[in-house]
């Protein structure tokens, strides 16, 4: 054994020589295989850029898809009910009287109510996370804990909701003096503000770990408090991401369907307060498609798919514009 | 629990469908092309409320008859649009078909009364040990929001004797499009004007209080969680779960309490030819008044979409035999079965089936 690794380790730099000798003279045939593989690479990279526009035209060709269909199939309705469909107060499948207004009150009264429960307790994850204990065991349990948020079926949350949060905010309706239902809106706001916190925890944390090192240090060695760097120094420097955040976690709320519907109460009458039961649009959807029996009900339906889709795309819009105006000052 | 019990019924019954099928591809090598898979092989959608009934059923008539049926239980308007494109065999709906939807059908269809089940009214009063007593005039006020406390004299009034608390009424309904809720719209639009002018009749309806659960297991949770609820479900799934439900009065001024037996004494009226009746509010003196009849819905010339005649002889005995064999499977899942008068109807539109003019059962 010990002879044969010797003469390894002996031909080993004879063979390098070798190699190298052998190198020179066949020069010309390298230089071509050299051009035909980049000819093959070139090729290889076309394809893939190729591949690349594919899907990702298929992504603008799939939303514009879903788009069309919605307005293809919401006609029917879009020519009964007309524009007055957006603020119509009732929702009378029997006499075909179809007003989305109520839905639309309780889909953003929801999903805004949840973002401002979820906006403390998301920023304090990120800041802590990001700034205080970004590495050690306690930091990653609470990392992988609030991950672990996202990653809970909404179906869960709803029956936790129902079975635990609705019973305490009930309690908390008779101390307060309002009529105690417990489901409503505000029990549906509470559980989506927990559903929510995940989204623009992890993208602040995230931002807050890519400020540089040297502006914080600059910061504090001009006698600056941490709480000072974290409001001179990282929320102005993060300020667009922890907006984004924001509005992928609205995104969220919009959307969520399962769990609000649990908690509801789902009544289509128009709430009075927040603690009245009320629906969202994407509950309404969840709750009555199966059982949609004839065309303008159904196409109705449909409608209030494309006005949830509408909604979303303003308000990301709007968003949108509010991150690159952060961004441009 | 019951969805629970339905996942392990279709979960049971696609095992043992897969396992159908793996043999009879094994045997069916030799055999001439109309008696393939496809032939024995039915495809059904509908009704929500029928499934753990037809699962049960299909897969006795399996064992017997070696015959798969796939039934999906998508809700009974979803039924009524596939049966409408022709993409399954049959519908099931615990509604009967409405003018739109029957003109929507490229033929005439037909209804068979398969099952029959009911609507229980359910409530949540801790202090109350006897069970309450309802009319028709009461229910419906309350679910106009016209009566709002438990104390209401008009409650009092039809149970003496029983100290009805102080509390509100927190009246709750299904969220979801059921057709349990058109068995109780349908009930109350028939015994109360008021109900017909306001609201009516549907599977979802404009409801003028209440809050709104999803599902049985969502109207009873929140009935059960609050005290004055009040709230309605399916008579199965208030049996399984052991809950409080009202007598109703019927239509002969009878206090009845909801229960199999009553709800087939419903159905034990004289039911006309098509079979399209509501059980609502009867004239059957010992029958529970909110009771619905739940129908399988045929095209009633089955010759379309190259079906062989040997496939409609055998859908159309599937059928029969659910109306007749099939019903000893109903009492213990809780399902009314059929009464004699409606066993006969059904046999009746049996007959009038038809494949290219002639008919199928002789």
């Amino acid at each position: 054994m010990e002879s044969s690794v010797d003469t390894k380790l002996a031909t080993r730099p004879n063979d390098n020589l070798g190699r190298v000798a052998s190198l020179k003279p066949q020069g010309t045939v390298s230089t071509t295989k050299r051009i035909k593989r980049s000819f093959r690479q070139i090729r290889a990279e076309k394809v893939f850029r190729r591949t690349l526009i594919i899907v990702a035209l298929a992504m603008v060709v799939l939303v514009l898809g879903i788009m069309v269909t919605l307005v293809i199939e919401s006609t029917l309705s879009i020519k009964s009910s007309g524009i007055g469909y957006l603020w119509g107060k009732t929702w009378d499948p029997v006499r075909d009287i179809f007003g989305a207004y109520p839905f639309i009150l309780g889909t953003l009264l929801t999903s805004f109510l949840a973002l401002f429960i979820s906006i403390p307790f998301s920023f304090a994850v990120a800041v802590f996370l990001g700034e205080y204990f970004p590495t050690g065991w306690f930091s990653n349990l609470l990392k992988n804990t609030v991950e672990l948020i996202a990653a809970v079926p909404s179906v869960i949350y709803g029956f936790w909701a129902l079975a635990v949060l609705v019973p305490i905010v009930r309690s908390f309706e008779s101390k307060i003096g309002v009529e105690p239902v417990g489901l409503g809106i505000f029990s549906s706001a509470l559980i989506l503000a927990v559903m929510i916190i995940p989204y623009a925890a992890s993208l602040g944390r995230s931002m807050i770990h890519m400020v540089p090192s040297n502006l914080k240090e600059a910061a504090y060695s001009l006698g600056a408090t941490r709480w000072e760097v974290i409001r001179a120094v990282i929320f102005p420097y993060t300020k667009s991401g922890l907006f984004a955040g924001i509005l992928l976690s609205l995104g969220r709320a919009l959307g969520e369907t399962m769990a609000v519907t649990m908690v509801i109460g789902n009544t289509s009458l128009i709430p009075k307060s927040i603690f009245a039961p009320g629906n969202t649009m994407a509950s309404v959807i969840a709750n009555e498609f199966t059982e949609a029996d004839h065309p303008v009900y159904l196409s109705a339906l449909i409608e209030l798919g494309l006005v949830l889709f509408l909604v979303t795309v303003v308000i990301n819009m709007i968003g949108k514009r509010m991150v690159s105006r952060f961004t441009n000052e | 629990m019951k969805t629970l019990k339905s996942l392990a019924i279709v979960g049971l019954t696609l095992a043992i469908s897969a396992s159908m099928m793996t043999t009879g591809c094994n045997g069916s090598g030799s055999t001439s092309k109309a008696d393939s898979t496809a032939d024995n092989a039915m495809i059904g959608a509908g009704s929500t409320f029928d499934n753990p009934l037809f699962s049960k059923m299909f897969s006795e008539y399996n064992k017997l008859n070696g015959m798969k049926v796939n039934y999906q239980s998508i809700g009974s308007g979803g039924g009524i649009q596939q049966l409408t494109s022709k993409t399954v065999d049959f519908g099931a709906s615990d509604a009967p078909l409405n003018g739109k939807q029957d003109s929507a059908l490229s033929s005439p269809a037909i209804h068979i009364p398969v099952t029959a089940g009911a609507v229980v009214v359910t409530y949540n009063l801790p202090d109350v040990k006897d069970t309450l007593m309802m009319t028709p005039e009461v229910l419906s006020k309350i679910y106009l929001g016209e009566i709002k406390k438990w104390n209401d004299p008009q409650i009092q009034a039809i149970n003496k004797g029983v100290k009805l608390p102080a509390t509100d009424i927190v009246v709750s309904h299904r969220s979801d499009g059921s057709g349990t809720t058109n068995i109780f719209t349908t009930y109350l639009t028939k015994v109360s004007k008021d109900w017909e002018a306001k609201v009516g009749r549907g599977s979802s309806v404009n409801w003028p209080v209440g809050l709104g659960g999803k599902g049985n297991e969502g109207v009873a949770g929140s009935v059960k969680q609050t005290p004055g609820g009040i709230g309605y479900v399916e008579l199965a799934y208030a049996i399984q779960n052991n809950m409080a439900f009202a007598k109703m009065q019927n239509k002969a001024g009878k206090f009845i309490t909801p229960s199999i037996a009553s709800v087939t004494a419903a159905a034990n009226i004289d039911i006309p030819a098509d079979a399209k009746v509501s059980l609502t509010n009867t004239d059957a003196a010992e029958g529970y008044p909110i009771s619905g009849l739940s129908w399988i819905l045929i095209y009633k010339e089955q010759k379309y979409n190259d079906r062989t005649a040997d496939k409609v002889t055998k859908l159309v005995r599937l059928i029969q035999w659910m109306v007749h064999d099939g019903q000893q499977y109903s009492a213990a899942l809780n399902y009314a079965p059929l009464s004699e008068k409606a066993v006969s109807v059904a046999d009746a539109q049996l007959k009038t089936i038809t494949y290219d003019g002639k008919p199928v059962l002789q």
